[in-house]
């Protein structure tokens, strides 16, 4: 068999079926090289890069969810209390005595409990047949409250530059969380496309009950596809803190669900399940992004960019509808 | 004849336990602040209460109509939110105006998300999360991310502050009426039926030939409308429009609907029960309040959040356990 | 005569494999009609284009003497044609009165609902079936016949001069069967008439007046019920001869070909429910059994107990000599089960995934190492299976919802031939696919077994049963009854056997 004659076939059939995507991203950018003042300048670029980097991250995480036919709508508040946690435990006494061990703890606990959330919320879905969008409700509505409750509601401020690094590094002159974007990408990516974890997750979107007939592990695999999920929203919650230097429980990740799921859709992921674009998560959230970005450095107002973000997700999923039928 | 209609209260309970179990709790609940608390059953607490929760009533109504039909509208706080500014800017033309005003434009956005899942075919999940981002930016546009504030010289502010017939605030009033008003509709019209066939099942609806598009649109925009008045409560009842106000509402309107007994997955639901909903999760909050007044415990409002969600938690395991039983008996 | 309904010369293919050709169908008024054939010989589809579900291509539909019009499923119920799906098109949470007079209820001042006069009018359509139950009750609290009696109920109060029902005593008691006669019997007597489609031939004795045999897509007889047999309706929807039949004609072209090696499973009085109540089994190395039996026999749910899908509740499954049932089918793979299952569409296939994807679905842990597919091998393995089965699609990436059925249905028996299970269970492997795939299949089964691997297999076609099985399970009621040995076993043999049980519940009697 010769394998390069069928490369083509194997690429249109892998998961990045966002062609429509891509020319709305090449549209975009050839307005903005056109019409926003001082666009093609690296200072846009760095801005961009860490501003799309969470969305990402999380649209990532809720890439995995949708694939398997559900949905989590506790991405922000586990970003609120990941981001909470990370200044306790670093600002605490046995973080100031040993800074190394408290910046390391500050990073691991916080997406630990992250990947407890996550666990909570597979159980719900997976073991108690519960809808997602009612499971995932207890943690939004809860999981902020913890996070309050933990800093009594209070701004934390602080000067840590080695955890700061999360959000304000930059690795060969590029923002560090653009790096580990990117790198968390290859690795679902890798695991959707090369694992049987990753196959199972498709095909479990796709026709669960064949799936489970055919003796895959329905539910360790959606318990696993929601904790990843809340572990890249808890560590997207660290790096908006470490970007900050400051933990807000009240603002970090607040309407990060609406973004993140927007992402997804508009990088082609499919409500009912089924299709994992990793990529086209990425793909979403540049575009959402970068909407945001054009309208604004356009002089218009922050607020239009919702209604502009609220057309794209209904064409997006029109389109997908098109498609199918 | 008389053995069916009259009243059969084991027969009742039987068929309506999830919403039983949400009458219990609330009175307990209410019985439990009465003894504890020296001004719990005050006129005052009692009123304020109520007309504050008028507006998280007025859209957990709306909702519980979308959700019997299977559907979600996650719209329904900005669509407050940006009803309340409309309200704001229409207070000064008086009450005649300001409520019919912003009602409609509540039933726009209603509009706009029966287009979207009926014509479009986009899910209810979607489309109302668009058009709650819609919402929010046009409230934010329209008030130019300000606060504002009501003409105090009209007879607005009486809807949210003043007393009808010197007894209860006006929101109370209004809010029964539409309680009383959509328990008709849906136990006695043959749209309130077909709402309730379409969430069982949307298949045979359409086979059995009902009107299924027509009864969808119906509840979309009712819970637009429902929300446009929740929106005129927001305002009047706080002296300004507020853009910024509305963030998770959605979600407490769903969590009220879900404690009240109806079913997500639609085709089965009770106003009555859905109203007891909102008002035991909104009880939750007075009585922390008073507990915190006593000093007994110092509550902040952040604990209020997880106590909810711990709540909604208990809520949902309960009925996850109803609807198994359920799917049990349908086979 | 003056025909209430008269279908002739209809033809209707899908994707060009033709599925009624040249058959007719008359129903004079108030009277009851069957409609037997066995599975895939046009039935549904003929009911399908007179209720307007599909266009027919070619014929012509009158309804008492009038050209139909009938395009959607709506118009037919509004001509006064209402079927009763298997499925029930019902809300089973709403309340019984509802799901009688929903779209059509009494009113008061105009809009408002009287639920009084609705709840007096919905029992009174169904006392004349002789029902008496609380019709406020939500419908899903009662038993599949009461619901059923319910659907009729609507069509009745709808004004229908046709009541279609589709295998209705499928999931119904003897005594349920009992009160739904006497509804048929009550609708007779109204001028009502009904299209009796059964499997049950015994049934048909009972209160059809004419039966109409469908095969291939043609219509091949219709006879009255009194002056036929049981015998000759069977010859019908076979197409052999009915005297070769009776006379218990040896053709001997089944045997056993391949040499039994040891028992690899045991099933002892098995049991999982009402629908399974006694099932008993052993399959030997080199072996096909056969499940035999009609519809709602428990064939399916027996393969489900074995496959660890619904759990035991009493009895014993011993796999290799190890007593004890699958956990699921995770464990029934690793302990070499395999388990094509009869639903391809709603079990089998994954529509948006390929053709490679969905062969290796059941092979997957294998194929890995540390959790990481080793795609050489599974390309491999998957080309491999391509050839030897001809499976016709472009490349081995393409989504399997473009194949045809029978190249899907080579797919899914593929994924099940890769684990190289001990026991394999076919669940129906040639239903809905064309005559050429289905040889196939039978002689990949075939040869599989003469590997030294033993197969359980279902199936409604008794040509199919007779000729591949080395032994035959005769299922009746959730239990299996009798046991049937080839050689030696025909087609006349096993029908014998299925009437013979029959007889203990219907009223058929022997010539």
């Amino acid at each position: 068999m010769d394998r390069a004659m069928k490369l083509p076939q194997r690429v249109a059939s892998m998961p990045f079926r966002f062609h429509g995507g891509i020319a709305a991203l090449v549209a975009l950018l050839v307005f903005n090289a056109f019409f926003t003042p001082n666009f093609l300048q690296l200072q846009t670029l760095f801005v961009n890069i860490s501003q799309v980097a969470t969305i990402a991250i999380v649209a990532m995480g809720m890439t995995l969810v949708i694939a398997t036919g559900g949905i989590d709508l506790s991405v922000g508040a586990v970003m609120a209390l990941a981001g909470a946690l990370a200044p306790l435990i670093f600002l605490s006494d046995l973080g100031s005595t040993n800074p190394m061990l408290g910046v390391t703890l500050a990073i691991v606990l916080p997406l630990f409990i992250a990947g407890l959330c996550g666990v909570f919320n597979g159980v719900m879905v997976a073991v108690l047949n519960v809808q997602p969008i009612v499971a995932t409700l207890i943690l939004f509505i809860s999981g902020r409250g913890i996070a309050q409750v933990l800093t009594n509601g209070n701004l934390q401020t602080f000067s840590n530059p080695s955890f700061s690094y999360l959000g304000t590094g930059k690795v060969l002159g590029l923002p560090f969380q653009g790096w580990l974007a990117l790198a968390i990408a290859c690795v679902l990516f890798w695991v959707i496309t090369r694992t049987t974890w990753g196959r199972y997750l498709l095909a479990i979107g796709g026709n669960e009950r064949a799936a489970y007939l055919s003796g895959g592990p329905v539910r360790r695999v959606k318990i696993g596809a929601y904790v990843i999920c809340a572990v890249l929203a808890g560590l997207a919650g660290l790096i908006v803190v470490a970007i900050n230097s400051a933990s807000d429980a009240a603002r970090n990740g607040n309407l990060m669900e609406l973004d993140a799921i927007a992402a997804a859709v508009v990088g082609g992921a499919l409500l009912q399940g089924g299709r994992a674009p990793i990529f086209g998560a990425i793909l979403g959230a540049v575009i959402i992004q970068l909407v945001k970005y054009s309208l604004l450095a356009n002089g218009v107002e922050d607020e239009v960019a919702l209604i502009a973000k609220a057309v794209i997700i209904i064409l997006a999923v029109w389109v997908q509808q098109f498609r199918r039928a | 004849m008389l053995d069916e209609t009259a009243f059969d209260l084991r027969k009742y309970l039987r068929r309506n336990s999830a919403s039983v179990t949400v009458w219990i709790a609330l009175l307990a609940l209410i019985l439990f602040g009465l003894m504890r608390y020296d001004n719990f059953g005050s006129a005052y607490n009692f009123s304020s209460f109520l007309n504050y929760n008028a507006m998280f009533i007025a859209i957990a109504l709306g909702m519980c109509f979308v959700i019997m039909t299977g559907g979600i509208d996650l719209s329904v706080g900005s669509v407050a939110a940006f009803t309340s500014v409309v309200a704001a800017y229409l207070s000064p033309y008086g009450i005649q105006v300001a409520l019919p005003g912003a009602v409609l434009a509540g039933v726009g956005f209603g509009a706009i998300n029966a287009f979207c899942i009926i014509i479009l075919r986009i899910p209810p999940f979607i489309a109302t999360l668009a058009t709650m981002l819609a919402a929010k930016g046009g409230a934010l546009v329209i008030s130019g991310a300000q606060t504002i504030s009501v003409d105090w010289g009209s007879n607005f502010t009486k809807l949210g502050m003043g007393q009808a017939f010197g007894l209860f605030p006006w929101a109370i009033v209004i809010v029964a009426g539409l309680t009383l008003a959509l328990w008709l509709v849906l136990e006695r019209t043959t749209i309130g039926r077909t709402v309730l066939a379409i969430g069982g099942s949307e298949d045979a609806s359409n086979l059995m030939g009902l009107k299924v598009n027509r009864a969808k649109a119906f509840v979309y925009l009712l819970s637009g409308g429902c929300a446009g008045l929740a929106g005129v409560f927001l305002a009047s009842g706080f002296g300004a429009g507020q853009p910024l106000e509305g963030i998770g509402w959605e979600l407490s309107a769903i969590a009220s609907v879900v404690v009240g007994g109806t079913l997500l997955t639609g085709g089965m639901g009770s106003i009555p029960a859905t109203v007891a909903g909102a008002l035991l999760l909104g009880l939750v909050f007075n009585v922390l309040n008073f507990e915190n007044g006593q000093g007994t415990i110092s509550f902040s409002a952040y604990w209020q959040m997880v106590i909810r969600g711990g709540f909604l938690f208990a809520v949902i395991l309960l009925q996850s356990r109803v609807i198994a039983r359920q799917q049990k008996v349908l086979g | 005569m003056n025909a209430l309904v008269s279908m002739s010369g209809i033809e209707k293919s899908f994707a060009g494999v033709p599925a009624l050709s040249q058959a007719n169908l008359e129903i004079a008024p108030g009277e009851v009609h069957a409609l037997i054939g066995q599975n895939g010989a046009g039935k549904s589809t003929m009911i399908k284009v007179l209720t307007g579900v599909y266009d027919r291509d070619a014929g012509d539909v009158h309804l008492a003497g009038v050209p139909s019009r009938i395009s959607t499923p709506r118009e037919a119920q509004e001509s006064g044609i209402a079927t009763i799906y298997q499925e029930l098109n019902l809300v089973p949470l709403r309340s019984v009165t509802e799901n009688i007079i929903m779209g059509y209820e009494p009113k008061r001042l105009g809009f408002l609902v009287d639920w009084r006069e609705g709840n007096r009018r919905a029992r009174e359509v169904l006392t004349r079936f002789g029902i008496d139950i609380d019709v406020t009750e939500p419908l899903g609290n009662f038993s599949t016949a009461i619901q059923q009696l319910v659907a009729i109920a609507r069509a009745v109060s709808l004004d229908a001069k046709l009541v279609i029902m589709d295998e209705p005593t499928s999931s119904l008691d003897a005594s349920e069967v009992e009160v739904l006669f006497g509804v048929v019997r009550e609708l007779k007597k109204q001028g009502v008439s009904v299209l009796y489609v059964s499997h049950f031939l015994d049934e048909l004795f009972q209160i059809c007046d004419r039966v109409t045999t469908m095969r291939d897509g043609r219509t091949v007889s219709t006879r009255n019920v009194q002056d036929t047999t049981k015998l000759e309706m069977i010859a019908d929807m076979l197409g052999r001869n009915k005297d070769e039949i009776a006379a218990d004609g040896l053709t001997d072209f089944a045997g056993a070909k391949a040499k039994k090696g040891d028992i690899v499973l045991r099933a002892d009085s098995v049991s999982t429910g009402p629908r399974l109540t006694h099932f008993d089994l052993t399959l030997h190395r080199g072996e096909i059994v056969g499940l035999g039996g009609l519809l709602g026999s428990g064939r399916t749910e027996a393969a489900r107990a074995l496959f660890g899908v619904d759990g035991k509740r009493s009895g014993a499954i011993e796999l290799h000599g190890v007593v004890g049932q699958p956990s699921g089918p995770g464990d029934a793979i690793v302990n070499g089960v395999g388990f094509l299952t009869e639903d391809r569409k709603a079990e089998g296939i994954i529509p948006d995934m390929s053709v490679r994807e969905n062969m290796t679905l059941a092979l997957l842990p294998k194929l890995a190492s540390r959790g990481q597919i080793d795609f050489a091998r599974e390309r491999e393995i998957v080309q491999a299976f391509i050839d030897d089965l001809g499976i016709k699609a472009a490349h081995m990436d393409q989504p399997i919802r473009e194949l045809s059925g029978g190249n899907q249905q080579k797919v899914l028996l593929a994924r099940w031939l890769a684990t190289q299970p001990d026991i394999l269970i076919l669940d129906e492997p040639t239903r809905g696919v064309d005559v050429g795939a289905k040889r196939e299949i039978q002689s990949f089964i075939r040869s599989y077994v003469e590997k030294g691997f033993g197969v359980v297999l279902i199936s409604s076609e008794f040509e199919e049963l007779v000729e591949g099985a080395d032994r035959i399970v005769v299922m009746h009621e959730g239990r299996s009854v009798k046991e049937l040995t080839n050689p030696g076993v025909t087609e006349n043999i096993l029908v014998r056997a299925l009437a013979h049980h029959e007889e203990g519940t219907g009223s058929w009697t022997a010539q």
